[in-house]
């Protein structure tokens, strides 16, 4: 990467950080709600440590995946909303008049979304330590947990700047939210796969790539180094990053056709 | 290479399903020359704007901006021009400084000049004190001015700027007059300057294309457009308005009956040159006087002359 590209990644980056650090909302929201969630979930669901099979006693360990995943669609929402309000305020139209390549808005506008992704992972983790969670993959699990939560804020922040160069609309990248929130409900969040009983439920987590995410971060924190659920997340999370990277790049070619 | 700024030949722009927002459109600007681009609300000068600044591929047509083709060469045509859009595109989170080097950076202006020319273009706007203030607490007249200084960062041959003044208040209004002169006339910076104000091209623009339903319907000097359509009015107010009969008689002399709401009004058949002659006769029949005045075509007289409506008239009703 050119020096200048680097400065305009950089600057585009820190623009986005700066933008999401000044508005607590921003920040607060994607911390508090999924540990509240995760308190709420923990303390109700905790007899499910006591069925067969369950793979531990701490419901805590088991569902603190779970605000990984939330965190990243705190994260696809903020990149998309951000950009889709560049293109309402026109200030899109500004960064199209400089000679700034069309790589270094997609780059700064994720960068910023995987900072965000990497701070909010950091808290959870560390609310995680704090009540007693012990990660069995250790300080190295705890390392490769936090880039699987950066590269899954890449994934899906792609997701959202696609959305919101389609539709430049902010409002539209919010009503995608409930939907990526279904896709979280509908997976292996609150009970492993081989435990849930309602074939069909079971059959849709299955297919579900959501659960691969969970069950990755759930591999690190409860079972140790399990490379299939390493495999399996880090494969789905980085193809999902390609196909969003893919059609993001496609959108922001029509958006800035100059 | 051409020797003009901008080149425009036969321009146009269709949208799906519309109208033809720009049809068949050709100018030329002069380097250091200010270029008022007047007309109503939709009459196609944003569009026009967009296509020179390459945010807009045209339908049909050619356009070269420095020399540039705005469609082959769109990178080149970029970095030769500086555009202050009609939305001021601000971020209202960010301040006016970072908004400055977040420009500066990626301009590609070396890191060393970055703080100086920020600082630079804060002074020269008037924007120091406020400089560290986000953007939404700005005032739309400290908005227009951190966007022309955005405009500037990268020191550009051409300035293009769509509505600078719509919605400000004067004293406002006439800073950023006063900047874009200086602009022209110090730096020689060519200026493509779009509006709906009258007065605005009048007091700044060199030449004036007056464009109407995408169509350039006049263009020349402002006084050579005025001199071209007609000629000058006097309007004189009697002292006692029951006098309104003879100044009518006596004024009828120098030429036909103009509209007047306050007193008698004639076109000078003569132009100007009739003014001392109007003024020797009230007095040799010992008419008083409460007001005379001389009136000038206005560029609204052009554009009525022109299309058969008032651009006032129609700036009027929109602010109804």
């Amino acid at each position: 990467m050119s020096a200048v590209l680097a400065e305009q990644v950089y600057a585009l980056a820190r623009r986005s950080v700066v933008r999401t650090a000044r508005q607590p909302a921003n920040v607060l929201a994607p911390m508090i709600f999924p540990m509240m969630l995760l308190a709420v979930n923990s303390g109700g669901l905790k007899a499910e440590t006591l069925l067969p099979g369950f793979p531990t006693h701490s419901m805590v360990a088991f569902l603190l995946a779970v605000p990984f995943i939330q965190g990243a669609l705190f994260a696809t929402m903020n990149a998309g909303t951000d950009l889709a309000r560049d293109i309402q305020t026109g200030f899109l139209n500004r960064l199209s008049l400089t000679p700034m390549r069309r790589v270094a808005l997609l780059a700064g506008q994720l960068g910023g979304a995987m900072t965000l992704g990497l701070v909010q992972a950091i808290f959870y983790l560390a609310v995680g330590l704090a009540v007693g969670v012990r990660l069995a993959s250790g300080v190295l699990g705890a390392l490769v947990l936090l880039a699987f939560a950066v590269l899954i804020a890449l994934a899906f922040g792609a997701l959202g700047i696609f959305v919101g160069l389609r539709t430049g609309s902010g409002e539209a990248v919010q009503g995608f939210f409930p939907l990526f929130f279904v896709a979280l409900f509908i997976s292996s969040m609150a009970i492993p796969r081989n435990l849930i009983s309602i074939t069909w439920f079971r059959d849709v987590a299955t297919v579900n790539p959501v659960s691969y995410l969970l069950e990755c971060v759930r591999s690190l924190v409860i079972t140790g180094w399990d490379g299939e659920a390493l495999a399996l997340g880090f494969g789905i999370a980085g193809a999902i990053a390609i196909v969003g990277l893919g059609l993001s790049t496609r959108a922001l070619g029509k958006r800035m056709a100059r | 290479m051409t020797d003009y700024a901008i080149e425009v030949e036969g321009l146009v722009r269709e949208f799906k399903k519309g109208p033809r927002a720009v049809d068949g459109i050709d100018l030329v600007v002069s380097p250091g020359e200010i270029y008022g681009f007047l007309g109503p609300n939709g009459a196609g000068k944003s569009t026009t704007v967009h296509m020179l600044v390459t945010l807009l591929p045209p339908t049909a047509g050619t356009a070269r901006v420095a020399g540039y083709d705005v469609v082959q060469q769109g990178p080149e045509v970029r970095m030769s021009i500086g555009a202050a859009l009609q939305e001021a595109a601000l971020d209202g989170l960010l301040t006016g400084r970072e908004h400055l080097r977040l420009q500066a950076t990626l301009q590609a202006l070396p890191r060393a000049e970055r703080n100086q020319r920020s600082d630079e273009l804060l002074e020269r706007v008037g924007l120091v004190e406020a400089a560290d203030r986000k953007v939404k607490t700005y005032s739309g007249g400290m908005k227009r001015r951190l966007d022309l200084a955005l405009a500037l960062v990268h020191r550009p041959r051409i300035l293009f700027l769509d509505e600078p003044t719509t919605g400000l208040d004067i004293q406002s209004r006439t800073a950023l007059w006063a900047e874009v002169s200086r602009l022209a006339r110090e730096d020689g910076v060519t200026v493509f300057l779009t509006t709906q104000y009258l007065e605005e091209a009048d007091v700044l623009a060199d030449r004036v294309g007056i464009i109407d339903h995408g169509h350039i319907v006049a263009e020349g000097t402002p006084d050579a457009l005025k001199a071209e359509i007609g000629r000058p009015t006097v309007e004189v107010v009697p002292a006692d308005p029951a006098e309104s009969g003879r100044v009518a008689a006596i004024l009828g002399q120098f030429g036909e009956q103009a509209a007047s709401t306050r007193g008698v009004a004639v076109l000078l058949r003569s132009g100007e040159a009739d003014l001392a002659g109007v003024v020797r006769a009230l007095d040799s029949e010992g008419l008083k006087v409460e007001n005379l005045q001389l009136h000038q075509p206005s560029l609204d007289d052009v554009f009525l002359a022109k299309t058969g409506r008032s651009l006032e008239g129609e700036a009027a009703d929109e602010a109804a």
